[in-house]
């Protein structure tokens, strides 16, 4: 179920951490919930096919 | 309803008939009699199509080996100028319902396991499983062994299988699962399992005492004899979900140890190919890296059906092959959840808490995650005329599910 | 009450897992008994005897064997035809306890499935993959946080659309810092919550604003970051007045501060109407505009109500404004006295050479870059820079400085394959290097920002640099005056009191805040501008 903004603001948000993992250590770190994200460039970073999954999947 | 929607509804209808499959084993036979469109003087081989001239060591010592089993020549040196003449035709066994493990080579007089898939109706063979021709040995002792087969052994199963009114496989490989096997490179408990149901009737068949006696002991005492039934018995529960317009689901994985390739159901007939990868694992002794073939054979139609890597979890004999850790070896089989459509009712695994095999691999998940089926295998020698050398883990290049991704897309959106 | 026999051929089960499963259906309403086995010749012996299938009328039960799988059930008829109609999902049951995936989840969808309670993705993959990922999570429902740079305008405004669309904020692309429900996300410093809501593009402004906030015993309630872009004409403004309704809806924010770069002029004028209308109070914070080129009626009215709207040109004003609102006292050092300011640059000024004529600024921070530009703008100090505002002269060779130059080292250029300078200072020290041994620098103005994900210790990074440069200014008879800000607060791992003290240490002049070490500088290179004149 999608947070709606008023309620993301003042609740207490749960994290996905897309990137970059100091992000995600930094906000664990404070105590926040975070689900780590083990990310690769999609389609091997491949553009094209990234462009063909972004309609079929 | 929008492409993504037919390609949902198309990958749910592709996992109905996987899933819904009933693969009985109904006779043991001789190639010649059973499987479709081989004809005399062809060879099937593993993997997709490849040429003479670009088949790996391996299968080209396994094509020697048949061209001496059939008496089309009379020595090697003649059964290689026979090859490459050109008047040998070479088909992928998955062109006639067929696999094959390794090299996977069959001829008219080679005996298959056959299966029927009696939810479908559909039939699927796959040859006899040994260490030595079907890693390209072509020695007198290697063709004795397939001798034996074709004249002793096939025979006999033939009959008792028969008898039987035929031996329903699935709920013994569910059985298998929960004892330890995985179906490829785990087939003790299944071998045995299926010894045990065939013995008695193998006894009660009037065969020749030395034949019976022989049988009992080839079954008895093969640890990998279940592997030609697993084999045969994915296969036929994977071709009902061939052609499925607009599926991503993968129908095959084969190997020729020139490529890897695989085929789509939604674009049946045709093969996506790349380089075959390397196998990680171990060398039976007095081998070295250096000695290892590439990947090889149409076993993986085990794991497109969802068993082997897919259910390493559920096989702690083998953890050697992943690292050595049961956590790894249930860490690949969790995985391979993230790149299909569903799990299987009827195959649980009791390490993942008798969760089912992950089953019906998308191609669309494949490339979006970049992660590439895993599949423990057999290693075959680089060079024609030896036995197996050892076996581990290899992964599919993903070249092969990002070229089927833009075909896909070329077919259905071009 | 009915007995039951439903048989599956050909599916086996392990006993002991059918056991549970036979317990389960037993403790269903309804049911008396349920037993589930393969119908081996003995277990259809024990049904038998049991009562199932006795008169050989059940020709399915009669005809199963060991590879088939029997349920028997005995209870309420509705009951028992329940469970018969739905044996599938009895017998697919696993086990109570649920597998959690040891390998992390591939996907943003994967991530959703197994944890549907998050709420905001936090992306910082490379900008080529970054609309892409930001798509995805509106697609879960997720808001975004996008650090990633490089992000295309077309895209930026397509986001913000759709998520607009799906009541949901994206803040970024190229937004470095957020607080959210209490989380200070990105380069965040260790800010307290307090009554002050903020919005604004810049990862720099906020951290300055909010750290100069909690220096002052207050705290921040929200801060959204919008990305650099958001008030530019092609994007809008959605997700700063996104922002805006949402601090005014917040019932723990009492005031907001607005923090920008100039808006594009379509965009000031809805930005402008919208915060008339806003119930709280709103400090509008711009930095870089050019003089009287935003009008704002009925500035600094201190009534109650709908209209009060505060202009500042500085992020300390914006702090002593906001602070005010909010009731809380200001802080006497944001209020700094220019007469001592312009005594002290006096006393530097004659230790330099002649030749010492120009001022290097090295910012790691790209508003307070701006900051410093709107500084010296104001008095009618010209400077060259790779980010110049309106009014400022373009650098032709943004790695080369000329006269007066003020580097943003964070701009795109230099942030190209490499970490911000905020993380890793080698491009930094690479710059003040060549800048201490330019014999016509006078002063050298330095930003340190401290926080969540920065250097662990970024004034160390740069001290011995700075130790090089005043020395060699020595050594040719003159005197190097180094100028700095810390942003940070006491919560900072980094420890601000450390990272101030070592500068003083070596005789940097710091400043409390970025605006305030501009206003020193703007004072001495007057000075140093009248000496010239008069010389």
């Amino acid at each position: 179920m999608p947070v709606n903004l008023d309620e993301l603001l003042q609740g207490k948000p749960v994290f996905i951490n897309v990137g970059v993992r100091a992000f995600g250590d930094s906000l664990r770190e404070a105590g926040h919930e975070v689900i780590y994200l083990d990310w690769s460039p999609p389609a091997g970073g491949d553009p094209r096919l990234a462009a063909i999954l972004d309609d079929l999947l | 309803m929008s492409l993504r929607e037919r390609i949902n509804a198309a990958n749910e209808e592709a996992l109905r008939r996987i899933v819904a499959a009933d693969p009985v084993l109904v006779d043991v036979a001789p190639a010649s009699e059973v499987i479709p469109g081989l004809r005399d003087r062809m060879i099937l081989h593993s993997g997709p199509p490849v040429a003479w001239d670009r088949m790996c060591g391996a299968q080209r010592g396994a094509a020697i080996g048949m061209c001496l089993f059939e008496g089309w020549a009379n020595d090697p040196a003649e059964a290689e100028r026979l090859l490459n003449s050109g008047e040998i035709a070479q088909e992928p066994n998955h062109h006639h319902a067929t696999v094959g493990p390794m090299a996977g080579t069959i001829t008219r007089n080679m005996w298959v396991w056959v299966v029927e898939n009696r939810a479908f109706g559909n039939r699927a063979f796959c040859r006899q499983v040994e260490s030595f021709q079907q890693f390209g040995d072509y020695s007198a002792e290697a063709l004795a062994a397939l001798a034996k087969w074709r004249d002793i052994w096939g025979p006999a199963l033939g009959a008792a299988v028969r008898k039987m009114g035929g031996l329903p496989l699935k709920p013994l490989v569910a059985r298998a699962l929960h004892m330890g096997d995985e179906m490829h490179n785990r087939v003790v408990a299944s071998s045995s399992l299926f010894a045990n149901a065939v013995a008695p009737v193998l006894v009660d068949c009037g065969l020749p005492k030395e034949q019976v006696l022989s049988t009992l002991y080839y079954t008895g005492n093969h640890p990998f004899l279940f592997l030609g039934l697993s084999m045969a018995a994915a296969k036929a529960s994977m071709d009902p979900a061939r052609g499925v317009e607009a599926s991503t689901v993968v129908t095959a994985m084969a190997r020729n140890g020139t490529e890897f390739g695989i085929q789509v159901s939604g674009l049946e007939g045709e093969w996506f190919t790349a380089p075959a990868p390397r196998v990680h694992g171990l060398l039976l002794p007095g081998w070295k890296e250096e000695d290892a073939g590439l990947d090889m054979g149409d076993s993986a139609i085990t794991e497109t059906v969802g068993w082997g890597g897919f259910a390493i979890g559920g096989a702690p004999g083998i953890l050697a092959f992943t690292g050595g850790t049961a956590e790894q070896a249930l860490a690949y089989s969790r995985d391979m959840r993230t790149i299909s459509v569903g799990t299987s009712p009827d195959y649980l695994l009791p390490a993942l808490n008798f969760e089912g095999t992950a089953v019906g691999i998308d191609i669309r998940k494949v490339v979006q995650t970049n992660t590439v089926p895993v599949i423990d295998t057999a290693i075959a020698h680089r060079e024609p005329g030896h036995g197996i050398i050892g076996g581990g883990i290899v992964r599919p290049p993903l070249e092969c599910f990002s070229r089927a991704l833009a075909r896909f897309s070329e077919k259905y959106q071009g | 009450m009915l007995r039951k026999t439903v048989v599956r051929k050909n599916r086996y089960l392990d006993s002991v897992f059918l056991m549970r499963v036979a317990r389960r259906i037993a403790a269903q309403p309804g049911i008396q008994d349920a037993s589930a086995l393969m119908a081996t010749e003995a277990n259809r012996k024990v049904l038998l005897g049991m009562g199932y299938g006795e008169d050989g009328r059940d020709a399915e039960f009669a005809a199963a064997g060991a590879n088939d799988l029997v349920l028997a059930i005995e209870g309420e008829a509705t009951a028992v035809a329940a469970i018969a109609a739905d044996l599938d999902t009895w017998l697919s049951m696993a086990s109570g306890a649920s597998t959690e995936p040891a390998q992390e989840p591939r996907s943003i969808a994967e991530a959703v499935a197994r944890r549907p309670d998050c709420s905001m993705a936090v992306i910082s993959v490379p900008g080529e993959h970054a609309a892409r990922e930001a798509r995805a999570a509106l697609k879960e429902g997720l808001h975004v946080f996008l650090f990633s740079s490089n992000v295309s305008v077309e895209d930026e405004r397509s986001l913000k659309l759709e998520a607009r669309d799906r009541g949901l904020l994206v803040m970024g692309p190229d937004c470095g810092t957020a607080f959210i429900g209490g989380a200070g996300i990105g380069f965040a410093n260790a800010v307290r919550r307090g009554p002050i809501g903020i919005v604004g593009p810049s990862g720099t402004g906020l951290q300055e604003f909010s750290s100069l906030v909690h220096q002052a015993g207050s705290g921040i309630s929200n801060g959204i970051g919008t990305g650099s872009r958001d008030l530019s004409d092609a994007i809008g403004g959605i997700s700063t007045l996104m922002g805006i309704d949402a601090l005014e809806a917040d019932p723990a924010t009492k005031a907001i501060a607005v923090l920008s770069k100039p808006p594009g002029k379509k965009t000031t004028a809805r930005l402008l109407d919208r915060l008339r209308l806003c119930s709280k109070p709103v400090i509008l914070c711009l930095l870089g505009a050019e003089p009287g080129s935003i009008e704002i009626p009925n500035p600094g009215s201190t009534s109650k109500g709908p209209g009060h709207l505060w202009p500042t040109a500085t992020i300390d004003e914006a702090v002593c404004l906001a602070l005010g609102t909010a009731g809380v006292s200001e802080p006497e050092q944001l209020r700094p006295d220019p007469a001592s300011m312009r005594a002290q640059a006096a006393a530097i000024l004659g230790e330099l050479r002649p030749e010492q004529r120009h001022i290097r600024g090295l910012f790691a921070g790209g508003t307070l870059c701006y900051q410093t530009q709107t500084s010296f703008l104001g008095s009618g100090l010209i400077a060259h820079s790779n980010a110049p505002i309106h009014g400022m002269l373009q650098l032709p060779d943004p790695w080369e400085s000329r006269e007066n130059t003020f580097v943003d080292l964070g701009a795109g250029l230099f942030v190209e394959g490499r970490p911000h300078p905020m993380i890793d200072a080698s491009l930094r020290k690479k710059r003040l290097e060549q800048e201490g041994a330019d014999p016509t620098v006078a002063v050298i103005l330095l930003d340190f920002i401290l926080g969540a994900i920065s250097s662990e210790n970024p004034v160390g990074d740069l001290l011995e640099t700075i130790r090089t440069a005043q020395a060699s200014a020595e050594r040719r008879g003159g005197h190097l005056c180094v100028v700095a800000s810390v942003c940070g607060t006491d919560g900072d791992s980094q420890n601000l009191q450390a990272q101030v003290r070592a500068l003083t240490e070596i005789g940097v002049l710091v400043f409390p805040s970025n605006a305030q070490a501009a206003a020193f500088c703007r004072e001495a290179m007057t000075l140093l501008a009248e000496r010239k004149e008069v010389g």
